[in-house]
């Protein structure tokens, strides 16, 4: 968001979008207003502009109920206006004073008659058991122990009937601690302190909700003592209109219920995509070098340590990291390695893109790899011109604004809704573990001194085999789709392939790859051709996911075995050069082969099989399968 | 020296009635040009007890304030809501 945006000019211009019919657009000048402003007075500019985007927009509709004791309109339209940044559209009924018990009992009430996806429990103790509150001191031991059974009781009670009536989940509220307990600093000396009573129901409110499926604690003791006791209260308010919080604390109430709600709507972020320099360390790499980016444990690059702490906590719930950082590679490699300071390690992402590509392309290739939509991934940038660029040209990436003091980026982190889970998924946790492979796969491969040594270390077996009826498909897709390893691209279809398997003078092969970390697949074709004395290879390729592991000489030495055992006296192909194939394009003359006069679509080499072999390298174990002809 | 002063209390004090005006605008879900210092329950159809509620709470968001409920009376029309921001600040 442009700095210089002013709130007015802000308005005018969601109000112009809107009759104009741009409600993309619309949707991301208010989102910016919202950031700009959070408060009653934009809440409700906002919310009678989200009635008119609906059906216009993909919203999520979430139906929420509130039970309680007290004034919570005022919250109402916070939370609308809140949520709309994360695409969901809330409509929320709110009971009336003190009715929850009987709107949980009865089967035909307004409660159910909305049916509510979520249900949020907010009572007050004071409304469940006055004792417990006022008057405190006056209390027996025995007549404590009555009060906060009974009120465990009821919330039991209420919970279970709730859960045998509806699916919906259920959200409920934490008893808060007075500021000033009846027996002062006595309270915690004695057997029946005030706070500890509190306690104990909350500790049990807890037990009784991990017994039900979708019952979920909103810890709001934890809240207002976050956000400091005496600001979060307005006791006047409280005894004139039943509005206990005071007028600034409403939004964080607001935000809470946000943390239950953005992960039952499912509008979560499933990777988190981070800049490198200026986030996860102070300085840039590029200028400040090894031992002048800021990244320890002391003031003031303690603020980088605690922002990737808060990432590893992140990624621990299934969240994927990834890294989009304009950077010479290697050099953000040598951080990512070797930093002292690093508490992120390769490992620990998912994907990569350090280059110097736009940021708006690296999201988009990251997206693609990790197969997830724009809409899952959010995105960490201390730069806001790559932030402004990704708003602009992805406007469905969640932007996390960083505050301007890196002290609170841990901070920013930890609070976006979008990363909250309510359970961790086995999925999430299978995910996580599958990228990890590859980039231990990525890792080895940087920590080996010599290609050779990481090659041995990967155990890589080829199994090559001649195309079979279950293969034909896969071996087609390939030549369709492999750019970068392919020496001739050219594009064959399963019945050109069944046609030339008919064709006694020509092979088609196919090549599966394991190595220590897992199964590849099939992921080469080779397809050649005896013409006289010639074998002619008419297809090399590989799939981009094995190039630079030496496997193409494997299947080289293969063909070119074949090839002398049928009595053939040279090895001969193309090279036809593409805008992708370069990886491709040393690889004859690597092998060996001579270079013979070409013509200006490519380049012809030629190998002698009687003056020479080529050689598998030793660390790859091939298995030749015959197959079956198709 | 006086002259100054009373040009920046009155900036300021037009800012103040201002901002009340586009809050109540906002609240009430009505055009910016509809309200005016006189505005109140009144002439604004959907000012009923609870959005009162939530005009105050407005106001005490904006200007980081919180009034009392003998304040909270007195806001009967935007000039008056205007008076009490002022006697405040």
């Amino acid at each position: 968001m442009n700095p210089k945006d002013n709130i007015a000019d802000i308005r005018l211009e969601i109000d112009r979008s809107l009759s104009e019919g741009f409600v993309q657009a619309a949707a991301v000048r208010m989102g910016d207003l919202w950031q700009l402003e959070q408060g009653s007075s934009t809440a409700a500019f906002l919310v009678s502009r989200i009635e008119k985007l609906r059906g216009l927009l993909n919203l999520t509709r979430l139906r929420v109920a509130i039970l309680r004791s007290y004034t919570l309109e005022p919250v109402i339209p916070l939370l609308r206006a809140a949520a709309f940044r994360f695409r969901i559209d809330t409509e929320v009924q709110v009971g009336d004073y003190n009715t929850y018990m009987q709107e949980v009992l009865d089967p035909n009430s307004s409660l159910y008659r909305f049916a509510p996806d979520v249900v949020i429990v907010a009572v007050r103790l004071a409304d469940l058991a006055l004792e417990l509150w006022q008057g405190y001191s006056g209390l027996e031991p025995a007549a404590v122990q009555d009060a906060v059974q009974r009120v465990c009781r009821t919330l039991e009670e209420l919970i279970r009937s709730f859960r045998e009536r509806s699916h919906a989940a259920l959200i409920v509220h934490t008893m808060e601690q007075p500021t000033q307990t009846a027996f002062g600093v006595l309270d915690l000396q004695v057997g029946n302190s005030q706070s500890e009573a509190i306690q104990a129901i909350n500790r049990e409110l807890r037990r009784i909700a991990q017994q039900h499926r979708g019952v979920y604690v909103l810890d709001y003791e934890n809240l207002i003592a976050r956000h400091g006791r005496l600001l979060w209260q307005d006791e006047r308010k409280l005894l004139t209109v039943g509005l206990p919080i005071a007028a600034h604390g409403l939004i964080h109430l607001a935000n809470e219920w946000l943390r239950f709600l953005v992960p039952l709507s499912g509008r979560i972020a499933k990777a988190l995509v981070v800049d490198l320099d200026n986030t996860v360390w102070g300085g840039v790499i590029g200028e400040d070098g090894m031992t002048g980016i800021k990244l320890g444990p002391d003031h003031p690059e303690a603020a980088y340590q605690n922002l990737q702490r808060a990432l590893l906590d992140v990624s621990r719930r299934g969240i994927l990291l990834a890294i989009c950082s304009k950077n010479n590679r290697e050099d953000a490699m040598e951080v990512l390695e070797k930093h002292r300071g690093m508490l992120l390690r390769p490992a620990d992402f998912a994907a990569m893109r350090i280059n110097w590509n736009d940021k708006v392309q690296g999201i988009r290739e990251i997206a693609a790899e990790l197969n997830i939509g724009f809409d899952s991934v959010a995105f960490l940038d201390d730069n806001p011109f790559e932030r402004e660029q990704v708003r602009r040209e992805l406007p469905d990436v969640m932007l996390i604004d960083l505050p301007k003091e890196p002290m609170q980026y841990a901070f920013a982190v930890r609070d976006f809704q979008a990363f909250e889970r309510l359970s961790l998924s086995s999925e999430d946790r299978e995910r996580n573990l599958l990228y990890s492979k590859q980039r231990d796969r990525d890792r080895a491969e940087e920590e080996f001194q010599s290609k050779e040594d990481f090659y041995r270390y990967l155990q890589q077996e080829a199994d090559i085999e001649q195309v079979t009826s279950s293969t034909i498909a896969r071996i087609a897709q390939l030549t369709q789709k492999t750019n970068q390893f392919n020496l001739t691209t050219h594009r064959y279809n399963e019945q050109q392939i069944a046609e030339m398997v008919s064709n006694p003078v020509w092979e088609v092969l196919s090549v599966r790859v394991k190595d220590r970390f897992g199964d590849h697949g099939l992921v080469g074709v080779a397809i050649t051709h005896d013409e006289r004395d010639t074998c002619e290879i008419d297809t090399f390729l590989l799939s981009c996911r094995v190039i630079g592991r030496s496997l193409e000489t494997a299947l080289l030495s293969h063909i070119a075995q074949c090839a002398a055992a049928r009595g053939r006296k040279h090895l001969a192909g193309w090279f036809l050069p593409t805008k992708k194939n370069t990886p491709a394009a040393e690889f004859y003359a690597r092998s060996g082969f001579q270079c013979q006069p070409s013509d200006n679509t490519g380049q012809r080499w030629i190998f002698n099989l009687e003056d020479g072999q080529i050689r598998c390298p030793e660390w790859i174990r091939l298995n030749i399968f015959e197959g079956g002809r198709v | 020296m006086n002259g100054v002063r009373n040009e920046h209390e009155r900036a300021s004090r037009n800012n103040v009635l201002e901002r009340v005006r586009q809050i109540v605008s906002d609240v009430f879900a009505v055009p910016l040009e509809r309200v005016d210092a006189t505005s109140s329950p009144e002439t604004i159809e959907a000012w009923d007890s609870m959005q009162h509620l939530n005009l105050v709470l407005a106001v005490e968001d904006t200007f980081d304030l919180q009034f009392t409920p003998e304040e909270m009376e007195l806001m009967r029309n935007v000039k008056q809501i205007v008076t009490v921001v002022e006697l405040r600040k």
